[in-house]
């Protein structure tokens, strides 16, 4: 497997001059654009990893007058802060990129979606987006971007749970087929994108295709933002070249004492010490929309996984009784296991469950819930129970 | 209580009259009033021509559209694993000792409420904890006894 090191780049935070870089898009055509995106390999930096030139590909091909770009900026999985950072930090990189993916797709019309625990930033939000409007009609360009709030629910950052927020709906996720790209807010084709994937979008387009693709391995090309949290010295955001091994990762933000690394978040895989060396961090390894959660030997792991199960029997939207009874039954079952309530071996069931809820479960949420369950109870089962 | 007053028909002239225009208004009102009165939704309800059930539903699928009573000021500590690691036990007790209440109620003054949330999205600064809409990290005992002596003080 390909193995890049640990590389740190400057993508996503450059300082550039939005104005030019659209000047340069609105030139293109919208096939040129989705091309130079396709050759980027540039994959959804949310942590699903669907190429978004296909996304923006599917999209443009459907006959709507009306479609949208929805930028999903309801970063809601624990250990994932780098969004709200972007959106602190360079906003006009959002809204550009957003632009850009009207222009792809044949979209007008932009809608962002903020969790409702990022409102304090609501205001700053709203004037940079006036000289963002201000800006792009000075190019003579028409596309207009609202801002939409979440209220404290996690799983409206499942694609079609956002689009049932947004038409003022409870956040349940819809069946799939039909995919956003056909029918997705108000039932109109909707490309939706995270908020790092618009800004990468954009940086493509200002150094191309190829500048990018020099820049990580096969399977997971450019670099990404790492939200890095938990028992290190030097927490907080880094944007690192895609390929590194967990092992790499350690040895630069461990602090000495690490001995799992918990990669996506609560939804994400927990990789123990012994695996750290052959783990690559990426769509050929483990993926992660960014969330790198680091546990030292003082932790306990059943804490940690508790605290995962606690999280999602709370936020499953109870929809569906996969997830719904899936999510309160695993956790049931860990309390009864280390209480001495449950043989041992009961574990062995819940692994079943989970492989369960990871076949029936309507949408990503209940789906997921078995990665951390099972990576967890995999490699530390004698702290599950004893 | 409050009144809700002319409050639903002034925010269905701002945010329209449509299903899509459901959350914006009951979110204002919260930010208003830090939660849904039942009168409240009925209001909406009657405003946006729904169903109170539909508007009830809606809003209690968000959990910061909180249609029991809260305080001026909502608390919300984040129990996600990274503040759970660094702390959040210690700013809990500092606060419920302070505000004389359990997490989950709200003081006889209706000033403060004390509740738990899920990831708040800082984890890097932990712990954290949001007043109303305001995010305050890397806690301590001592500083967030500071910050809720400057709320009490408003």
């Amino acid at each position: 497997m390909e193995n890049k090191g640990l590389n740190k780049v400057d993508l996503i935070f450059e300082k550039i001059e939005p104005k030019e870089v659209l000047i340069k898009a609105f030139k293109m055509s919208s096939a040129e654009i989705i091309q130079n995106i396709l050759d980027s390999g540039l994959k959804g930096r949310g942590g699903a990893g669907f190429p978004t030139g296909l996304k923006w590909k599917y999209t443009a091909a459907e006959k709507s007058s009306e479609k949208y770009i929805v930028c999903n900026a309801d970063e809601g999985e624990p250990g994932t802060f780098k969004d709200r950072e972007i959106l602190e930090r360079v906003s006009d990189k959002v809204h550009g990129g957003m632009a850009i993916a009207g222009k792809a797709i044949g979209a007008k019309m932009g809608i962002v979606y903020l969790r409702g625990e990022y409102r304090y930033m609501l205001l700053k939000l709203m004037i940079e987006l006036d000289s963002f409007h201000k800006m792009i009609k000075e190019i003579g360009y028409d596309f207009n971007i609202e801002y939409r709030m979440g209220s404290g629910a996690y799983i409206c950052g499942e694609e079609s749970a956002l689009f049932e927020s947004i038409e003022g709906k409870r956040g349940e996720p819809r069946n799939k087929p039909p995919y956003p790209t056909v029918s997705g807010v108000f039932d109109k084709p909707t490309s939706i994108n995270n908020v790092e994937t618009l800004v990468t979008a954009m940086m493509i387009i200002q150094h191309g295709a190829k500048n990018f693709t020099q820049y990580g391995t096969k399977d997971s090309r450019g670099s990404k933002v790492f939200s890095v949290s938990g028992d290190t010295p030097t927490p907080g955001i880094f944007e690192l070249e895609l390929g590194m091994s967990v092992q790499q990762f350690v040895n630069v933000f461990g602090d000495g004492d690490t001995k799992a690394v918990q990669v996506g978040g609560a939804s994400g895989f927990c990789v123990p010490r012994k695996k750290f060396a052959e783990t690559i961090i990426g769509f050929e390894g483990v993926p992660t929309g960014g969330s790198m959660m680091l546990f030292n030997s003082s932790r306990s792991m059943y804490n940690v996984l508790h605290n995962y199960l606690d999280f999602f029997t709370e936020e499953s939207c109870g929809q569906c009784t996969p997830c719904r009874v899936g999510c309160q039954q695993l956790l049931k079952g860990v309390e009864k296991v280390k209480k001495g309530e449950a043989k041992p071996t009961y574990l062995n069931e819940l692994m079943k469950l989970a492989d369960s809820m990871k076949i029936a479960a309507k949408c990503g949420l209940g789906q997921s819930v078995g990665n951390a369950f099972k990576s967890i109870v995999g490699n530390f089962r004698e702290e599950i129970i004893y | 209580m409050y009144q809700v007053g002319n409050l639903v028909k002034e925010l269905s002239d701002k945010h329209g009259r449509m299903r899509e225009s459901l959350m914006p208004i009951l979110q204002e009102i919260v930010q208003k009033h830090n939660y849904l009165t039942d009168e409240a939704m009925v209001e909406v309800a009657r405003e946006l021509d729904i169903s109170a059930a539909e508007v009830y539903g809606t809003a209690s699928f968000y959990t910061f559209l909180d249609t029991q009573e809260k305080g001026k000021y909502v608390i919300r500590i984040c129990k996600t694993i990274t503040c759970s690691m660094k702390g959040k036990s210690d700013i809990i007790h500092t606060l419920e000792d302070m505000l004389k209440i359990k997490v989950g109620e709200t003081t006889t003054d209706k000033q403060f409420s004390l509740i738990e949330t899920n990831c708040i999205g800082w984890c890097h600064k932990a712990p954290a904890i949001l007043i109303n809409e305001m995010p305050y990290t890397e806690l301590t005992p001592e500083k967030v006894s500071t910050i809720i002596k400057d709320y009490m003080q408003k």
